[in-house]
């Protein structure tokens, strides 16, 4: 287990919360970041890294990516601390009025001030509809690959048309005793080359490909053993298989955050404007994630957001010392 | 006026009527008639979160582009009708349709 202890958790590493860094650092508080993503970025990196974002002040155009690039030089100085890959899970108050956030992984951060700049929630896979799938999640059912090697020599049913499923297609072809893929189209938009390699896998009975199709119904007495497949005609096949696949990509979901005893009204958290908080003594809520009369959802919106709750955050962090607000053309930005 | 049938994630249907000449594509109507669509990606035909089926007037609709068909292939639930709201602009032209939506809300 792995114990963190810092000024603020920050819970996304969104632009927003990316920036509520910056902030925090020039008054002189330490935070650690904590996403669901394997990288920073949030929706930018995730959804749509190359789109150009024009209303970002001072950049008439600048690359989604680039502005993540350009916020994690700009925090660098501060030297922010990461748990990438990790879903919160849980919040505890102590009795001095400190959070402890422990994530899926078992890390505990130990915070005076929480802030949840977490957009629309933490992206987890969108599943098929196919009833009882979560009874088998674990026992033969998963949404990503983290360990090829427990594919090794094993029966594999995939589904999905995106560039993962492609992938993981071919990469596990070479390691599965039986790969299937299910796909419902009949053709594969995404990388031409996986695509191309993807149906050659199929000629050469490396793969068996299965299109115009999806999968109705799944059994297993503990463990999956069998997936039916429905094809274009109403058809149904059963296939015996030791594991399952749907590879769909993500969507955002608010997950655990919403047991927090948090105002919460339609899957966003109410804040107060005058600094961002939440009903929760020390906790902030800035950027996509919180609603308040007038809200707009932007990133600049965002980055204002996390000017003032620096401010209140700090009289958490140093309760007995006095804040003076400070221009950084002044006083520069003071590293730690 | 423009008239467009709109069944719901709940299974309730409803006859908009939205005056011609607003430049607005269909999800941001949607938006507008108060549907709570998450629209993660604000129209880019990235989330899917419009994403609909077209139960009538298919054939007037503009081609999808490749973004909106790479969208859908990622989605489970998408058959031959689905298209994203997102990538519809309105117009004179769609007048009548008729469509369910079944991608992701507030």
């Amino acid at each position: 287990m792995e114990h963190i202890k810092t000024d603020i958790c920050i819970i996304g590493a969104g632009p927003v919360g990316l920036f509520a860094v910056f902030e925090a650092g020039l008054l002189k508080m330490r935070c650690h970041i904590i996403d669901v993503l394997p990288q920073v970025g949030g929706q930018l990196s995730e959804i749509y890294p190359q789109k150009p974002i024009y209303d970002i002040p001072g950049f008439p155009v600048i690359n989604a990516q680039d502005l993540v690039n350009g916020l994690m030089d700009q925090i660098e100085t501060f030297k922010p601390t990461f748990s990438l890959a990790e879903r919160v899970d849980t919040l505890e108050r102590l009795d001095d009025g400190s959070f402890i956030v422990r994530t899926n992984e078992n890390t505990e951060v130990h915070s005076k001030v929480v802030v949840i700049a977490g957009g629309l929630g933490c992206f987890e896979p969108r599943k098929p509809a196919i009833e009882g799938l979560e009874q088998f999640e674990g026992k033969g059912v998963s949404y990503m690959v983290r360990n090829p090697e427990l594919y090794r020599d094993k029966k594999l049913v995939l589904s999905g048309g995106g560039d993962s499923a492609l992938d993981w297609t071919i990469f596990l072809s070479e390691v599965a005793s039986r790969v299937t893929l299910v796909h419902r189209g009949d053709t594969f938009r995404g990388a031409p080359d996986s695509a191309e390699k993807v149906f050659d896998l199929a000629k050469s009975g490396k793969i068996n490909l299965i299109l115009q199709s999806h999968i109705t119904s799944i059994n297993g007495n503990g463990h999956l053993k069998e997936v039916t497949i429905q094809g274009k005609n109403n058809e149904q096949t059963n296939l015996e298989t030791d594991y399952l696949i749907p590879l769909f990509g993500l969507t955002p979901k608010l997950g655990p955050i919403a047991e927090w005893g948090l105002n919460i009204d339609k899957s966003a958290i109410e804040v107060n404007t005058f600094d961002y908080s939440t009903n929760v003594e020390g906790i902030f809520a800035i950027g996509d994630i919180n609603t308040y009369p007038g809200k707009l959802k932007l990133i600049l919106c965002g980055f204002h957001e996390a000017a003032l709750m620096a401010q209140s955050a700090f009289k958490y962090v140093y309760p007995d010392q006095k804040l003076s607000f400070k221009y950084t053309t002044v006083y520069g930005v003071n590293t730690f | 006026m423009i008239h467009i049938k709109v069944e719901d994630n709940k299974g309730e249907v409803q006859d908009l009527e939205i005056p011609e000449g607003i430049n607005l594509n269909l999800m941001e109507t949607l938006k507008a008639f108060e549907y709570p669509l998450r629209a993660t990606c604000g129209g880019m035909a990235l989330c899917s979160d419009c994403h609909c089926q077209v139960l009538e007037g298919w054939d007037n609709l503009p081609e999808a582009q490749e973004q909106e068909l790479i969208t859908l292939d990622t989605r489970p639930d998408a058959t031959g009708a689905s298209r994203l709201a997102c990538q519809i602009k309105l117009s004179e032209a769609i007048d009548g349709l008729s469509i369910r939506l079944i991608g992701e809300n507030e």
